[in-house]
């Protein structure tokens, strides 16, 4: 379909269904590649909720995460000429985006960014007590920013590794092994603390 | 750690962190500040300072290097 429109001809939907989002944006995706600024503005609005979401899933801070995604469509908008129409804006996006999200946690001080950010669980565990709760959020800020990352998508948010490692632009069994070391510095970490997992 | 280590580990993240909300938004129109960052000029980076300090430095002390850096200019 993506031939057709670049040769000049109609795209063909179904009159039944309503076509997918990356098919409605197919014009403003190759207006985009070409820099065009209201092309852009219509991507931003289509997607800027979604990236916003992924965002704020890495670094669970929703003023951190707004800083980030404005940041990330700035890189995206710099892109524009590398974005391949036929892969879709989203998932291209995300990947942006996501190493937006790590620049912005290498910056932070591990020490002092969970704590005051932490947003409160929406059913209070009865089974973990507050102390453990702040204590493995703070160990938890303290990973390295990859690590972090590929725990916080794949284990807190328990996206498919597959999504995780295409936003992260790894294989899929790199996001396992980052889990896997992620997991244990937490559990070193933890013990530390006198927390047995 | 074996694979029960390993879960236990998992649910206490899920515990201690919970999901965030998926339908979440931002809180403003973020397309302002999009664009004010676009009419940003793009700083120097640092090391292109130092790069140029480096070759004024280098002409300084031998002179005779600047028409060789002219050649490879």
């Amino acid at each position: 379909m993506l031939r057709k429109e670049e040769a000049g001809q109609e795209p063909t939907y179904s009159r039944t269904a309503d076509p997918p989002a990356e098919q409605h944006d197919l014009g403003a995706l190759l207006a985009f590649r070409n820099g065009d600024l209201s092309a852009f503005e219509s991507l931003f609005r289509l997607h800027q909720r979604a990236v916003y979401g992924w965002v704020l899933r890495i670094v669970r801070n929703p003023a951190s995460a707004e800083e980030i995604t404005v940041e990330a469509f700035w890189r995206i908008f710099r892109s524009h000429a590398r974005l391949d129409p036929a892969r879709g804006f989203e998932p291209w996006a995300r990947r942006i985006a996501t190493h937006a999200a790590i620049d912005y946690l290498r910056k932070q001080r591990p020490d002092t960014q969970l704590p005051p950010e932490l947003p409160a669980p929406l059913v209070p565990d009865p089974a973990i007590s507050e102390e453990i709760r702040r204590k493995t959020a703070l160990a938890f800020g303290r990973l390295p920013p990859t690590l972090r990352t590929a725990a916080a998508l794949a284990v807190i948010e328990e996206r498919p590794h597959k999504e995780v490692a295409e936003a992260l632009g790894i294989t899929v069994a790199a996001v396992k092994l980052r889990v896997f070391r992620a997991l244990r510095i937490l559990r070193k970490d933890l013990t530390k603390q006198g927390i047995t997992p | 750690m074996n694979a029960n280590e390993q879960d236990r580990l998992k649910n206490l993240l899920r515990r201690a962190l919970s999901p965030v909300d998926p339908n979440a938004e931002p809180a403003r129109d973020l397309w302002p500040p999009v664009l004010r960052r676009l009419d940003e000029k793009p700083a120097t980076p640092w090391f292109d300072w130092a790069l140029l300090a480096g070759l004024v430095g280098l002409t300084a002390v031998f002179p005779g290097a600047i028409p060789v850096l002219l050649y490879y200019l």
